[in-house]
């Protein structure tokens, strides 16, 4: 890319999609690089998908207020962007008398950070709104106004309208260093060339203290943590109706069990200082997040797991806080770093921030006069009414033909997917949910290969599970 | 919506409900046949091997052929009418709901409804086995049919874990395709299929069966780069270097359409509890094949569902009825049976199916009702992996109450 952008994010997380759809409002060319081949793997899609509501983080920090600005922002990102958001509200519980003290400190908490609709309740209004919890447990903090979402397709709907709105994403390029000139960066190195732009934005997750620090900046410092967790099958979806936490400590707010916006049920994350890479399910580990949530739902049936996952959280141990702010050494980077829980209910507010550090360091915001700020989802075959799939059908027969026969998915919706960027498995099981129901794939894995190799003009040896080696077939049978 | 009436709608296209249509056809019913593939004959297409119809047509084919000979009978019939590439969603006390690309959404009206929509494979998720999540993991049947259906070779050196009927059945076919197959890894103590499979795919082959090992730990962030294995006796570990791992660890009858008429499961079969007609608990309601139990050979499939198509006929024509139930229940060293009950009267003693809870040697199986007890059978050899088939004795039923069925014999 021979011309100068404006900008440069670093990293396509649900941080920096939604700094570029943030971006896409005003007059600037702006480019994303992201290392894999498609926006949303990192921690990005291995996390709770809470939108927490802002009662914890310790007042005064940076992170209590963008939290709760992102979370007021949330409803109305999601409506505009055509992405699930469910306001299920969420239980603290206390499993002794002891705990409501910490449940009064919360509501407090909650209180001086901004946070409304929270109430104490005991155990027959518990039971009342969860009948399957455990009865020894004595009350809870009812905290109303806590949603769930779906993380990875916000990445994807932030890309989709960035894009529409003139960001451009270069997928599967990895920042591999700086060139500077005294103290401002003049173009980003990566594995496929350099770029050249007047700011770069780093949000690169767990890699955003290395990235700093390939430009010299090391004012701080990731410490990858681990979180591990259980999906299971929607049969038990609604075992809980409520995101379910147990007292908080100190460092994190525990393991849960919670409803998906897809109707599965997740238990998880513990929490275990690890490397940036690994992403590794331990036996220990599994255990140890059913075996904490068996005590307060005793019903948790063991032999409904579909699958397991872990994510990292990217946490700054010194100052316990996002770090957000002009690099100290660079003049043109800006870090988003530190971004742990809650990054995500946070996203949509910490992208408007960065745009107010731009426009304070001089860059001029001027709105674009045709931003669309609608984007709309792939319709989704299985949601739909008898009605609304005959007229879907009768208009593309393509939606009467189904692929994945847990989620029902239809070979309409893969097409679609592909022609909005999809190219790899995962990337199709994002967008349409083919493949992560309680086959896993089995069904409908050895039939996607021949369609997606067809779709994208390449052979099935090129098409891969998620990007780089993931190659699932080696060529063809000797026949 | 487009709206159809008949007599019997048979759900899934595989031998199972071949063979109801083909029965239920032959009597005369208006029956329409729903296959969500775009060809009827199941899981049979994508088993090239040979080993079909030994017992019920007197020769050895192969699956597609097998599939073949009853789908030719099926589509001759001008009663019998076949809706493939249409997948049933949704089933409303009567009324089974699919849908495919020409027709949209179509509803089908049914006086009985048979459902033989098979089985699926149990997964990685469902065992957690923990490690990374890189591509190169395939369920034994997804990697069949990709290399048998799709041509498509899923990798070079191959550890299958489980040793299911289909995991050995494809350990010698990646061989064969020139793939190396380091091992079968089994965490009991004997074999998961049939022996005639330990024999002609594994030991004829050389492929090495670790009894009591399975797989601690997945390598790999993108794709497989390796497996540890571990004795599950001396804990000893042990690492392989494989990019591909195919799993055999069990099937699952497919019956989330059944739940949702209230069809009762037998949580020991994961199939419905049905009577000696295959009717299930919810009125006109029959189910045959896999998704009642999960079968080792397609002749017993063909069978079982004859016997369902029959009882759909049955129940049409309001020749049915119940004057009382007779339970049968697994005892001792039994791990299910099939029928699960008797509706009374019983015209004629009916044929149960078994599986032993482990293997057994030089034992008998014994019927109890009422204080009596009698000697059903005596086998040589008695494993989980081969299903037993025998016919009930009339005595036992004399009393009308219910009836367990025990086995005794010395462990293999
Ligand atoms: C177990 C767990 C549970 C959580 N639960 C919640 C919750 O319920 N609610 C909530 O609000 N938050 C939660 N969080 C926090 C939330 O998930 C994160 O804050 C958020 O996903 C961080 O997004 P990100 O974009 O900063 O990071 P990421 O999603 O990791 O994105 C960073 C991206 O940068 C890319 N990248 C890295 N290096 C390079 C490079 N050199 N070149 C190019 N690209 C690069 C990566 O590939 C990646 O895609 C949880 C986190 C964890 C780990
Ligand atoms: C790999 C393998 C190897 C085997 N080897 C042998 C052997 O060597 N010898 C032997 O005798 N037996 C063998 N068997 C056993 C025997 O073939 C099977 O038990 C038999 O095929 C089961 O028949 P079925 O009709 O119940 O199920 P399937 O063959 O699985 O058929 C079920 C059908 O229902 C359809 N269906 C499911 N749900 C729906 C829906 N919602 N809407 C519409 N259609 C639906 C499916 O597409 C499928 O076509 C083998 C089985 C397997 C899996």
């Amino acid at each position: 890319m021979d011309k100068e952008l404006d900008i440069i994010i670093i990293g396509g997380g649900i941080v920096g999609t939604a700094i570029a759809r943030e971006l896409s409002r005003y007059q600037l060319d702006v480019a994303l690089v992201e290392k894999e081949s498609d926006v949303g793997w990192g921690t990005t899609k291995a996390n709770s998908a809470i939108v927490h509501t802002g009662y914890d983080p310790k007042p005064g920090t940076l992170m209590a207020k963008l939290n709760v600005q992102g979370a007021r922002l949330f409803p109305s990102v999601c409506e505009e962007l055509d992405v699930p958001y469910k306001r299920l509200g969420s239980l603290v519980l206390t499993p002794d008398e002891e705990g409501f003290k910490v449940l009064e400190d919360l509501k407090e908490k909650g209180k001086i950070n901004g946070v409304t609709n929270l109430e104490i309740i005991k155990q027959e209004k518990l039971f009342d709104l969860e009948p399957n919890l455990s009865r020894d447990i004595k009350g809870a903090l009812w905290v109303k106004d806590t949603a769930i979402t779906s993380p990875v397709e916000l990445a994807i709907a932030f890309r989709e309208n960035a894009q529409e709105n003139g960001v451009r994403f270069i997928l599967d390029t990895t920042v591999v260093g700086f060139d500077l000139e005294g103290k401002r960066i003049k173009s980003v190195k990566t594995d496929k060339g350099s770029i050249r732009a007047k700011w770069v934005i780093n949000a690169g997750g767990v890699y955003s203290d290395d990235i700093a620090r390939l430009a010299g900046d090391d004012s701080f410092s990731i410490t990858p943590v681990k979180g591990e967790y259980a999906l299971f099958d929607k049969e038990i979806g609604s075992l809980v109706r409520r995101v379910i936490f147990p007292l908080p400590t100190e460092t994190t707010k525990g393991i849960l069990v919670l409803p998906t916006v897809d109707g599965n049920l997740l238990v998880g994350p513990n929490e275990h200082i690890t490397t940036k890479d690994d992403t590794n399910v331990t036996e220990e580990g599994l255990k140890q997040v059913i075996s904490f949530v068996k005590r307060e739902v005793p019903s948790l049936p063991l032999n409904m797991i579909i699958t397991v996952f872990a994510g990292l959280r990217a946490k700054e141990l010194n100052r316990k806080d996002f770090v957000i702010e002009p690099s100290p050494v660079v003049e043109n980077l800006i870090n988003v770093g530190g971004i742990q829980s809650p990054g995500l209910s946070s996203a949509p507010a910490i992208a408007i921030y960065v745009a107010e550090i731009l426009k304070d360091r001089g860059v001029e915001l001027n709105k674009k006069k045709h931003f669309i700020p609608e984007r709309k989802a792939i319709p989704r075959f299985a949601n739909l009414s008898w009605e609304e799939r005959t007229k879907l059908i009768a208009k593309d027969p393509s939606y009467g033909e189904i692929i994945c026969r847990c989620e029902y998915v239809t070979v309409g919706e893969i097409v679609e997917a592909v022609r909005r960027g999809a190219n790899t498995l995962d990337g199709i099981k994002f967008r349409t949910r083919a493949g992560s129901g309680r086959c896993q794939g089995g069904f409908c894995g050895p039939r996607l290969i021949p369609l997606l190799s067809q779709l994208l003009e390449i052979s099935p040896e090129e098409i891969t599970k998620k990007g780089k080696e993931s190659r699932l077939v080696i060529g063809e049978t000797k026949r | 919506m487009k709206e159809i009436k008949t007599d019997i709608v048979v759900i899934g296209g595989g031998p199972a409900g071949l063979a109801a249509a083909l029965r239920s056809g032959e009597a005369g019913a208006n029956v329409i046949l729903v296959e969500r593939d775009f060809e009827l004959g199941g899981i049979l297409n994508q088993c090239i091997h040979t080993g079909f119809g030994l017992s019920l047509l007197g020769v050895e084919l192969t699956g597609p052929e097998y599939a073949e000979t009853f789908i030719e009978k099926v589509l001759s019939l001008s009663n019998v009418k076949v809706l493939l590439s249409t997948m049933v969603l949704d089933i409303k006390e009567k009324t089974v709901y699919g849908v495919n690309k020409k027709d949209g959404v179509v509803a089908i009206k049914a006086g009985a409804i048979v459902l033989s929509m098979g089985c699926r494979e149990r997964t990685r998720g469902a065992l957690g086995i923990p490690g990374e999540r890189p591509a190169g993991i395939y369920t034994a049947g997804s990697a069949q049919r990709l290399i048998n259906i799709e041509g498509l070779m899923p990798g070079k050196r191959i550890v299958v874990l489980g040793s299911g009927d289909i995991g050995m059945i494809m350990a010698r076919r990646l061989l064969l395709e020139g793939a190396e197959v380091l091992g079968v890894l089994e965490k009991l103590p004997y074999p998961g299929g049939l022996t005639r499979n330990v024999v002609q795919c594994l030991e004829d082959f050389g492929i090495p069966l670790y009894l009591n090992h399975t797989i601690t730990e997945i390598r790999g962030k993108y794709r497989v780069e390796g497996v540890i294995a571990e004795n599950l006796l001396t804990k000893e570990r042990f690492s392989m270097d494989v990019d591909t791992i195919l799993l055999s660890v069990g099937l699952i009858p497919e019956n989330e359409l059944s739940k949702k008429i209230g069809v009762r499961l037998d949580p020991r079969t994961g199939g419905p509890i049905v009577d000696q007609y295959r009717e299930t608990n919810v009125d006109g309601v029959f189910a045959c094949g896999n998704v009642l139990q999960v079968h080792d050979l397609v002749d017993e499939v063909t069978r079982e569902s004859y016997i369902a198509g029959e009882g759909a006929i049955r129940y049409i024509s309001g020749k049915r009825r119940v004057e009382g139930i007779i339970n049968l229940r697994p005892g001792e060293n039994i791990r299910y049976i099939v029928p699960q009950r008797l509706s009374l009267p019983v015209d004629s003693p009916p044929y149960i199916y078994f599986r032993p809870q482990e293997p057994f040697v030089n034992c008998q199986i014994i019927g109890k009702s009422n204080g009596r007890e009698f000697t059903l059978g005596s086998y040589e050899y008695a494993r989980p992996g081969e299903m037993i088939k025998l016919r009930l004795k009339r005595e036992l039923l004399d009393s009308s109450l219910d009836i367990e069925v025990s086995l005794v014999g010395e462990k293999e």
